[in-house]
């Protein structure tokens, strides 16, 4: 008889094992790294530049910076790089974030060789021409615009801006900055920041060795060095004090929230067991703001917590869109879920549920070799190596109930806590 | 080139499996064949809420997610107007966890009027988040009925409006698991490292004395060929103008679908597409454009969408759409502007086989298409595109009276 009620055995996780990448260092002074697996004909190579600081208060540059890198070069218009890339069914693409600017090339294995000649084009030789930075400057405004009158997007900078004031993580965007970017800054910082000396590459995909040998000698042979690593700043955070922002709007039928604090970073000891305390709260369908706002009260059709761990600081927050009506009693009830966390220990089995999701989810993440590469990625800019996710694993596996109710007294206190309310309250 | 077997249970469920040793991971896809098109149209949003609702616990198993994140799993869906597509990722170990779960609730929800009362609410909220508090949410509230008067296409997934979703009751949500939910109208699919014999064992297991139930027979209205040029204007408040403008265009399996596939692509597939390259760079019309298509089973749309820049009329925007539409119409691509968008179908297919959700998704998709072989066979239908088919396929769609036009006029409009 099919016995229904019973789940199957369950199987505990086995070590998570992520691939050793071999790395290179390259005569022009960059660091290479790569990671060979799987079965497709494919490589992605990315380079990875930190950001370098140009004048107070404009930020604006360096997503800029980001955004206009395949607009031109001396030999190739925009148009013909698009073209280029198009036609071999490649992808490259900039990617910016607060800490890094990244330049992704994706591509079936046998056009490689004519891809890659031109992002080496691009990394030595972007010109940054005056009718695209037009347009780039015509379209971002507009697109700033429209994310205005979009609640999530006003809580999430207003949030930033309290807690990080006006650094990279915190500015806020105004119109008015995209006038201010002119070619010549552009070029000035381009030569500062996308340098091989500032570069950090990573190879992944179904490699032989002969293509690794194309590639490093490619890139070594064809981007030369030519100034050394930009001075990078080093801001410090402090506490900013607990407040409560509300932005009224009138129209709408949702706000939006965002509730958190400063925290502690990826290379803290005491991370791994934060993101378990995480999870617990937010981190997962199962968690304890989903079942008590969503699945309970049906106030929201989403909430999450997040630990977000940048390269000068870290963060804690939550993050919902709720009915207007019930925004308030969502407030109170985000707060009585983060004292729970503080006055009462975790039961033996929400915990067991807790680290083993977060175990198969570690697992999981691990699909394909580029996801290899994403995971060592997260550790090494950290300045950790690969037995951190050994560490993690351990830690993930060890936390106790009474562990964790010292660590929310410690890292979640709703007293001390920033709320950003976008609509009505 | 994705490998998988294929077999029936007794009770006609299709179950198909890949294996790929690659993962230490596991998917259970099911796909069961209803969608928002098979609502009354009393009652739209439907799907979509019993899919919510089949989170709330089952015959046996009072909640569904907790056991499978204890044994270190994760799982999601989605509704279309097509269809409800189910899926699990665990650690292959722990598999028939799966088979347990979704079993179960294939078999029987436990229909708890506590779940229906409070996924009504967050049905509502899903509602207001994405379709009523964003700027231009509500498009596709407004261009369905406006494209189709006939075909339930004519409706949104999450429903005409939110009353018909605060008005479902617990008797409608029986009636809908019965008519819908059973094996005679999904499919199975279970790829990763697993083989294929003991995939076999375990369906037959949890799955083969299920009851068949009766199968639900299709029958649609055919939406009736267009005849005059259709046009909406909204003054609403947005921060900016915007334009989309729909085609009917060829059902999923006809050839016209891979060509009107690749027109999309050749208008606005990448960087050096048409509308990119013309009306966004050179012209500096538009934002933002953008050309796709929706992609449904039933004969679906080709969609144009763009924001115009301040200070272009959305006359002159208009104007410039049609006017490389007619350039489609009356010259050919060229044979290395066709091959470029060919090859980019070619990667994107190489691409998505890195990811085991993805191979196991297009399986099921492709079964219920008729033939999961389909799948192997997608990158020749599209290579066998010529420009003549291009061109002439460009005639069918891009005309006048095959067009709704939605037009979103921002306060500030001269």
């Amino acid at each position: 008889m099919l016995n229904r009620i019973n789940p199957p055995t369950f199987h505990p996780i086995e070590s998570v094992n992520i691939i050793s990448p071999e790395s290179l260092k390259l005569s022009n002074g960059s660091n290479l790294f790569m990671f060979n697996a799987g079965d497709q004909e494919l490589v992605r190579i990315q380079w990875v530049f930190e950001n370098a600081d140009f004048q107070a208060n404009t930020p604006n540059i360096n997503s800029a910076l980001s955004a206009m890198l395949l607009e031109g070069t001396s030999k190739y218009s925009s148009a013909q790089i698009a073209e280029k890339v198009d036609f071999y069914g490649a992808y490259l693409f900039p990617e910016y974030n607060y800490d890094q600017t990244t330049l992704n090339l994706v591509t079936l294995t046998k056009y490689l060789d004519n891809l890659l000649p031109i992002a080496l084009e691009i990394l030595n030789d972007a010109i940054f021409p005056q009718q695209e930075l037009d347009t780039y400057k015509r379209n971002s405004k507009q697109s700033l615009k429209i994310a205005l009158e979009k609640n999530d997007y006003l809580a999430r900078r207003q949030f930033n801006n309290t807690l990080f004031g006006n650094s990279n993580y915190g500015y806020i965007q105004k119109e008015s900055d995209f006038d201010q970017l002119n070619r010549a800054d552009l070029i000035t910082l381009f030569k500062r920041q996308i340098i091989p000396a500032n570069c950090t590459i990573f190879v992944s995909g179904k490699i032989s060795n002969e293509t690794i040998n194309y590639i490093s000698n490619t890139i070594d042979n064809n981007w030369r060095k030519t100034a050394e690593v930009p001075s990078l700043s080093m801001p410090v955070f402090n506490a900013v004090p607990a407040q409560k922002v509300v932005m009224e709007r009138e129209r709408g039928v949702q706000s939006a929230i965002r509730i958190g604090q400063l925290s502690i970073q990826r290379s803290h000891p005491d991370f791994p067991a934060l993101q378990v305390l995480n999870t617990t709260l937010g981190g997962y369908f199962g968690s304890r703001l989903m079942m008590n706002i969503r699945e309970d009260k049906g106030y929201t059709y989403g909430i999450g917590s997040g630990l977000g761990s940048l390269k000068h600081t870290a963060f804690f927050t939550i993050s919902s869109e709720v009915g207007t009506e019930v925004c308030a009693n969502t407030l109170k009830e985000i707060e009585f879920e983060i004292n729970r966390l503080r006055t009462e220990e975790i039961s033996e089995e929400e915990l067991t549920l807790v680290k083993n999701y977060l175990l198969g989810s570690m697992l999981g993440s691990l699909e394909d070799v580029f996801s290899h590469t994403d995971k060592f990625k997260q550790a090494y800019f950290s300045g950790l190596t690969l037995d951190y996710f050994d560490y993690y694993t351990q830690q993930v596996t060890d936390i106790t109930p009474e562990a964790l109710l010292n660590l929310a007294t410690e890292y979640l206190d709703f007293n001390k806590m920033i709320q950003v309310v976008v609509g009505k309250i | 080139m994705v490998k998988y077997n294929r077999f029936i249970l007794k009770n006609g469920l299709r179950v198909l499996v890949h294996e790929d040793p690659s993962t230490p991971m596991a998917v259970m896809n099911i796909l069961y064949d209803v969608g928002a098109r098979d609502e009354d149209e009393d009652q739209t949003g439907f799907a979509h809420l019993f899919e919510h609702l089949m989170f709330g616990g089952s015959v046996n198993i009072p909640q569904y997610d907790k056991p499978l994140q204890l044994v270190g799993g994760e799982n999601n869906a989605f509704t279309s107007n097509d269809i409800t597509n189910y899926y699990i990722t665990l650690p292959v170990v722990n598999l028939e966890t799966a088979f347990w779960l979704e079993s179960d609730r294939m078999l029987s929800l436990a229909f708890s009027e506590r779940s229906l009362e409070v996924q009504r609410n967050v049905v509502c909220e899903e509602f207001k988040q994405r379709y009523l508090n964003q700027p231009y949410g509500d498009v596709w509230l407004k261009l369905r009925p406006l494209a189709y008067k006939k075909h339930p296409y004519r409706w949104a997934t999450i429903g005409k409006e939110l009353s018909h979703i605060e008005n479902a009751k617990i008797e409608d949500v029986k009636a809908f698991f019965k008519k819908h939910y059973n094996p005679q109208n999904a499919i199975l699919v279970v790829a990763g490292n697993v083989k294929t014999d003991e995939i076999k064992k375990l369906a037959e297991h949890w799955f083969e004395t299920i009851p068949q139930g009766i199968k639900y027979e299709r029958d649609l209205p055919a939406e009736p060929k267009q005849s005059e040029e259709r046009r909406e204007v909204i003054h609403s408040d947005v921060p900016a103008n915007s334009i989309y403008i729909a085609f009917h265009m060829a059902s999923r399996t006809q050839r016209e679908y891979y060509i009107a596939d690749l027109i999309s692509d050749l208008l606005s597939q990448g960087q050096s597409s048409r509308l990119y390259r013309r009306l966004l760079k050179e012209q500096e019309i538009f934002s933002d454009i953008h050309a796709y298509i929706t992609g449904s089973i039933d004969a679906g749309l080709f969609i144009i969408e763009g924001k115009p820049l301040p200070g272009v009329s959305i006359e002159t925007a208009e104007a410039a759409i049609w006017d490389e539409l007619e350039k489609m119409k009356s010259e050919f691509v060229l044979d290395y502007e066709l091959e470029k968008v060919k090859n980019k179908m070619e990667s994107t297919m190489v691409f998505s086989e890195m990811s085991i959700l993805n191979k196991a998704m297009n399986l099921s998709y492709f079964e219920l298409l008729g033939d999961a072989e389909g799948i192997n066979k997608e990158t020749e239908k599209y290579l066998a595109v010529s420009v003549e088919d291009i061109r002439n396929t460009s005639n069918e769609i891009f005309k006048k009276d095959n067009s709704s036009t939605l037009i979103y006029l921002a306060p500030d409009h001269a």
